[in-house]
């Protein structure tokens, strides 16, 4: 009944529009009728151009008011650091270039516009001028990636050294395993043959045979230790995933039949980043919304949110099937100490299969 | 001279006894096919923006039950809540649409088709039979792609990508078994289909110019075309052949793309392939694909910015350099997408480097439209209208193209809204908006009447005041680290806060949705009742202008009009009007402008 219903408004709303626009088009008809614009026509729509370019800044003003503040905070990752400057700088260079031809665009569609007793300039070519728009974007661009290619290789140049941590981190349809190398910060080989080895305890297809994995620490929770490098060792068991961890500038598919590679430095620990001003406001900000709607699932008599606290998150970024838009995992940055204390917890693979 | 011309007329020149079915359906008038490839587009096109509007609906207000839903996906939206899996197919099957069969066939086919014979003064394409049968494969694959909504478990779902081994597993998800199989046939057809054309518009801009038309007077209009008909043959067999390596994956066992798999409790047999592979076969036709879904929209604005500017294009060798640039850069910049993918880095640092070579051509082209407005007569028609709102949405959507085209900034953006943002507004919003310049400027051609021009305002209006208020909030959801193909970000409190620009981004999708019937209104009644056509209504230079309204086999009585000068003499000192079409004669003394 309610979709008889849908459908019938949504074909009223088509019709009352369509009626709208006949009605709209026939008292045009009396008028003149060449539908070619006419001087009128020209004055009143290079005005409107004017019109839309202060829209375009306005919306973008407004936008950057609103919504400023859902922007990601601050890195938590050394290399983060940088990755922010040049985003700024890129952003600056857009901002500047955006305004600038929007208003020459739109202000040129004004000025121009034809008026009965305006003629055109027969102009067709400028070498010079040419050269110059040629040129200067040449230019900037060459900064650009030159400073682009100087960040991207200090990234994803991966230098291993005694003090890396060494983590994999596993993806499945929709979640996500990772494994510490343990003491030997060694990971053994594995493969996902050997998945259903030991009951399905082997959770991310360790090779029992290699010494190197029997003391390595399969977790659902990743913990790593502030200010230290961690390099992070991707796999997929089953399609395409891709480990996306925003608040560290970090991202890496997770591609079946193959091992990939990503490094950071996190330089801030979660209690840190809750204490932080700006993440402090965005989780107020959260709560508040979501006290609005618990107020709603109340009156409904359902259960209340959970008020929310600030967490590092590793997020799905690649397609994966029908639960991709929630498989995620939490991330926990800690002191060295701490760290070590939880990983001393945990069960190594020898432990679990025995 | 006299012989050959005398046998044009007797061969082309009268009217060939038509029957409905070959007037109409197996059409070989290149004028006719044009129309059948614009009115399956528009129809695709309604069909993909009304998917966008429903998975607009599930992101601002996620998991809440819309009557409908349910009354149009029936058991996909139990109790009218959109199940995750249907709004992963439709994000698929809207993408597919809209960059494919609207944005393709629907803009290249049609103005290929209509502008290519008549503006470079041919009675017909070189192969009106291969033209025929390119629309017939095309229509072929639209009803296989329709189909394929009608299936059982449900159509495509792995994305307009469809990575494997998400789109090669049935187990994977539902979308992934015969669905999938329909989605690879639809596209299998629609390449022949595009190869067909493609070939044909080569052919006959080489072979069939007229007299005096030579490659440097050219309109612009056919060096895109002619252009984009090269990046395409050169790219989409590339396509086709990762769609049938990854059928054999799919049915026949091999391992193109899969290796170690564990899925579903059970590991399967694949070994040794790789997804990184199909990535790089997709993305090899996938990024000159956009360009073959911009540079026709481009072409268009050129010839109706001219025409409405009353002046010469700006810089003609500067722009033919353009697309050339572009089109030899378009395919060798492939690996921007695949940044992160896990391909070796060295790669990523040589793929940045040839995409931002791409922001040069691209800024000249935007800095030539901006000068030929300057000094202008402008003339606000409604494809001056939309023409200038693709220069818009052209340099907004381009700008952003500099971070995503820098690997390190990629990392972090990478496949989040703020590339959705990006793409829709460089080549999905200009190309939409150069399809619509093209339909207002061409209508008169095609149908010989005159669409409504206040409708045509109205519906330009809403329509570039919705662009930007749906892709500009969403750089800020994708900024903020949300990533795109999410059915919902509820699951996350961290995105609890994107909850209204999400609503503000749906508001403004379902009013540009409805400015749309505007047009369709338009579109659709001026064809029937529209005031009728003078030969030449916008007073342009190009030769389609100097052939009579009414449509038949052959374009021109008599013959064919010999071409003396460029496209643009528009304002030129020294004439009574404002434009000179290429058929008329140099004067005394006057000088070509040698560009």
């Amino acid at each position: 009944m309610t979709a008889l219903l849908t459908i019938t408004i949504l074909v009223l709303i088509a019709i009352a529009i369509w009626q709208m626009t006949k009605i709209f088009q026939l008292t045009q008809v009396a008028r003149e009728n060449s539908q070619v614009a006419t001087y009128k026509d020209n004055d009143l729509q290079g005005k409107l151009m004017y019109v839309f370019l202060i829209f375009i800044y306005l919306i973008t003003i407004y936008s950057f008011w609103a919504w400023g503040d859902v922007l990601l905070p601050e890195s938590a990752s050394e290399h983060g650091v940088e990755y922010d400057r040049l985003m700024w700088i890129s952003f600056a260079l857009i901002f500047f270039v955006q305004t600038v031809t929007q208003a020459l665009l739109h202000y040129f569609s004004y000025k121009y516009r034809g008026l009965e007793d305006t003629k055109a300039l027969f102009y067709a070519d400028n070498d010079r001028l040419e050269f110059i728009w040629t040129i200067i974007p040449v230019i900037v661009l060459a900064g650009l990636i030159l400073y682009g290619l100087y960040t991207w290789t200090n990234i994803m140049n991966i230098e291993e050294d005694d003090d890396s941590l060494v983590v994999e981190l596993y993806a499945q349809q929709f979640n996500w395993k990772a494994r510490y190398a343990g003491q030997d910060n060694v990971l053994g080989d594995a493969n996902v043959r050997f998945l259903q080895d030991y009951d399905g305890k082997n959770l991310v297809g360790i090779d029992s045979s290699d010494p190197n994995g029997q003391d390595d620490i399969v977790v659902q929770e990743l913990h790593l230790p502030v200010g230290r490098q961690v390099i992070f060792k991707m796999r997929s068991q089953d399609v395409l995933h891709s480990a996306y961890m925003p608040h560290f500038r970090a991202q890496m598919n997770c591609v079946p039949g193959m091992i990939t590679e990503f490094a950071f430095v996190p330089t801030k620990t979660t209690q840190e980043m809750r204490m932080f001003p700006e993440v402090a406001a965005k989780v107020q900000r959260i709560n508040k919304i979501r006290h609005q709607n618990s107020q709603e699932l109340i009156a409904n008599g359902e259960e209340p949110l959970e008020a929310y606290q600030f967490d590092f998150l590793l997020l799905c970024n690649k397609i994966c099937g029908a639960s991709h838009y929630n498989m995620q995992m939490k991330i926990i940055v800690e002191s060295e100490e701490d760290f070590n204390k939880w990983l001393a917890q945990q069960a190594t693979f020898a432990e679990v299969i025995q | 001279m006299s012989a050959i011309a005398h046998d044009d007329h007797h061969d082309h020149g009268h009217h060939h006894k038509e029957t409905f079915i070959t007037k109409y359906i197996f059409s070989q008038d290149h004028k006719m096919i044009s129309k059948q490839y614009l009115i399956s587009g528009l129809f695709m096109g309604i069909i993909g923006i009304a998917m966008s509007l429903l998975f607009r609906l599930q992101l601002a207000w996620p998991e809440q039950s819309f009557g409908i839903f349910s009354s149009l996906l029936g058991k996909w939206a139990p109790d009218g809540v959109m199940d995750p899996n249907v709004y992963l197919a439709l994000v698929t099957i809207h993408g597919t649409i809209m960059v494919f069969f609207v944005l393709t066939a629907g803009l290249s086919g049609t103005f290929s088709n209509l502008l290519i014979p008549l503006q470079i003064g041919a009675r017909d394409m070189a192969s009106g039979l291969l033209n025929m049968i390119s629309f017939w494969l095309f229509f072929v694959s639209c009803v296989i792609m329709l189909a394929s909504l009608f299936v059982e478990a449900g159509p495509a779902a792995a994305g307009w990508t469809i990575y494997p081994p998400l789109s090669a597993l049935p187990q994977a998800q539902p979308g992934s078994g015969l669905g999938m199989t329909l989605w690879l046939v639809s596209m299998a057809i629609f390449i022949a289909s595009s190869l067909l054309g493609s070939l044909n518009y080569i052919v006959t801009v080489i072979n069939l110019r007229t007299k005096g038309m030579s490659m440097t007077r050219l309109p612009l209009t056919i060096w895109a075309f002619f252009v984009t008909a090269i990046i395409g043959v050169v790219s989409f067999p590339v396509l086709l052949s990762a769609a049938l390596m990854l059928i054999m994956d799919r049915s026949f066992g091999t391992s193109f793309f899969l290796s170690d798999i564990f899925i579903q409790g059970e590991v399967l047999h694949y070994q040794g392939g790789s997804p990184v592979l199909f990535e790089h076969l997709f993305w090899f036709l996938g990024h000159p694909e956009v360009y073959i879904v911009l540079l026709p929209a481009l072409g268009i604005t050129s010839e109706v910015l001219a025409t409405n500017a009353r002046k010469p294009i700006f810089g003609y060798r500067a722009m033919v350099a353009s697309i050339l640039a572009i089109a030899f850069l378009s395919t060798i910049v492939w690996g921007h997408h695949m940044f992160i993918s896990g391909m070796n880095p060295f790669l990523g640092s040589v793929f940045t480097f040839t995409t931002l070579l791409i922001a040069i051509p691209s800024a000249v082209k935007a800095f030539n439209y901006i000068t030929t407005l300057w000094k202008g007569n402008l003339q606000f028609n409604p494809g001056m209208l939309f023409s200038i709102g693709l220069v818009s949405t052209f340099i907004s959507g381009g700008l952003t193209g500099i971070i995503l085209g820098d690997s390190t900034l990629d990392i972090n953006v990478h496949d989040t809204y703020f590339v959705v943002a990006h793409f829709h507004l460089v080549m999905g919003i200009s190309a939409l908006y150069g399809l619509f310049a093209g339909v207002y400027h061409w209508f008169p051609k095609m149908f010989g009447r005159m669409m409504n021009k206040n409708l045509g305002y109205v519906h330009f209006w809403v329509t570039a005041v919705c662009a930007y208020g749906v892709f500009f909030p969403m750089h800020f959801v994708g900024m903020a680290g949300l990533p795109r193909r999410y059915y919902t970000n509820t699951a996350f409190p961290y995105f609890d806060d994107l909850a209204n620009v999400n609503i503000v981004i749906t508001i403004f999708a379902l009013i540009a949705g409805a400015a749309q019937l505007v047009f369709l209104y338009n579109f659709i009644h001026s064809m029937f009742y529209g005031k009728k056509a003078e030969m030449n209504p916008w007073r342009s230079n190009t030769l389609e202008w100097t052939a009579p309204v009414e449509h038949f086999h052959g374009n021109w009585e008599g013959e064919i009009p010999h071409v003396h000068r460029w496209a643009y003499d528009y304002s030129k000192p020294g004439h009574d009007q404002d434009f000179v079409p290429q058929n008329v004669p140099l004067k005394k003394g006057e000088e070509e402008l040698n560009h």
